[in-house]
C-alpha cells in the first residue's frame, strides 16, 4: 500500500484514507464563452499522460477532507512529495536531489 | 468515562474488548475560517491546535477535524445555547454551523485489546493517535471519527446507515480476539 504525506495533517498515512484526483495545475478557463470548442475540448479532455514525474492531485477523504497536490514517479509509484493546493509547483531539480518527506 | 459517554448501551462484551453504543447527544459541525477567538469566547472551548487536537469545557467537546472544520458535542438539552451563542457572532464572523445530532451515533469501544480490534478495519497505525486526540479515519470503507479516550478506550462516530454493518463488524472482531485469548 502506498503511505501519502498530506500537507494539511502533516502525518503520513495509508493510501485508503486517500482519493486521487486528476492531474494538477490545470486551469479552468476564466471565461469559458470566450474560449474555442478545440480549447475547452482540450481543459476538459486532454491530459499529458507522463511516463515518469506527475503533477497529480489527491484528497484525503477520509481524513481533513482537502485536496491537495503531489509529484509521484508513475514508473516507480515513489512520491517526490506532496504540497497545498495553490502553491507553484515545486523545483523538479531539488526534489529529485533531495529524497522526499512526501511520502513513501 | 466522561459525562458525554454516561450510561451506555452495552452491545457485547468479551474478555478482549466491551462495545458499547453511546446515549444521543448534540453533535455540530463547525465550518469557521479567520479569526478563532471569537468563536472560542462564545463557545468556551479552544479551537487551535493540530489537526486531531480536542477541546472540552463542561458537556462541551470538540474536536479539530481539517484547518477550517470542527466537531462539536454535548448534552441535548446543551443544543440551543450553542446555536444561540454562534447565531450571535454570524453578522461580524460568517461561518457555518449545522446540527448533525441525527446523523451518526457514537459506538463506545474500551478494553484491553480495544486498540488492536480496531485494526481490522482501519488501517492507520492506532498508536499514533495519542489518548486524548483523535482523527477523523475509515473503517472498513465508511468515514468514522475516532476519538481515543484513553490508552484502552475509544469512540467512534459513524453515520447511521453504517452503524449495523459497522458494529457487526466489531462484534465479530471483539469475539475473535477473546476465541484467542482463551
Ligand atoms: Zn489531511
Amino acid at each position: 500500500m502506498l503511505l501519502i504525506h498530506c500537507p494539511y495533517c502533516n502525518e503520513t498515512l495509508p493510501e485508503l484514507e486517500y482519493a486521487y484526483a486528476g492531474e494538477a495545475h490545470i486551469a479552468r478557463p476564466a471565461n469559458p464563452s470566450e474560449v474555442s470548442d478545440e480549447e475547452w475540448a482540450e481543459f476538459l479532455f486532454m491530459r499529458s499522460n507522463v511516463k515518469g514525474i506527475h503533477y497529480e492531485r489527491w484528497r484525503h477523504l477520509h481524513g481533513c477532507g482537502r485536496f491537495f497536490n503531489a509529484v509521484r514517479d508513475t514508473v516507480s509509484d515513489k512520491f517526490l512529495t506532496t504540497y497545498e493546493a495553490g502553491a507553484p509547483r515545486p523545483d523538479l531539480d531539488t526534489l529529485v536531489n533531495t529524497p522526499a518527506e512526501g511520502g513513501k | 468515562m466522561n459525562a458525554l459517554t454516561s450510561l451506555p448501551t452495552a452491545i457485547l462484551e468479551t474478555s478482549a474488548a466491551r462495545i458499547l453504543l453511546a446515549k444521543p447527544k448534540a453533535r455540530f459541525s463547525l465550518r469557521a475560517r479567520g479569526d478563532l477567538a471569537p468563536f472560542e469566547a462564545a463557545l468556551g472551548l479552544s479551537l487551535g491546535g493540530p489537526l486531531g487536537t480536542r477541546a472540552s469545557t463542561g458537556s462541551r467537546e470538540t474536536i479539530r477535524l481539517a484547518p477550517d472544520e470542527w466537531m462539536l458535542h454535548s448534552t441535548p438539552s446543551d443544543a440551543a445555547a450553542i446555536e444561540g451563542a454562534c447565531a450571535a457572532l454570524y453578522d461580524a464572523h460568517p461561518h457555518s454551523l449545522v446540527s448533525v445530532s441525527a446523523r451518526e451515533v457514537t459506538v463506545v469501544i474500551e478494553g484491553p485489546r480495544a486498540a488492536e480490534l480496531l485494526t481490522i478495519g482501519c488501517p492507520r497505525d492506532i498508536a499514533k493517535i495519542e489518548p486524548g486526540s483523535g482523527r477523523r479515519t475509515v473503517f472498513d470503507g465508511v468515514t468514522v471519527i475516532l476519538w481515543r479516550d484513553a490508552e484502552d478506550s475509544f469512540r467512534m462516530d459513524v453515520w447511521n446507515s453504517f452503524a449495523p454493518h459497522l458494529i457487526d463488524l466489531l462484534k465479530i472482531g471483539a469475539r475473535e480476539l477473546a476465541a484467542e485469548v482463551a
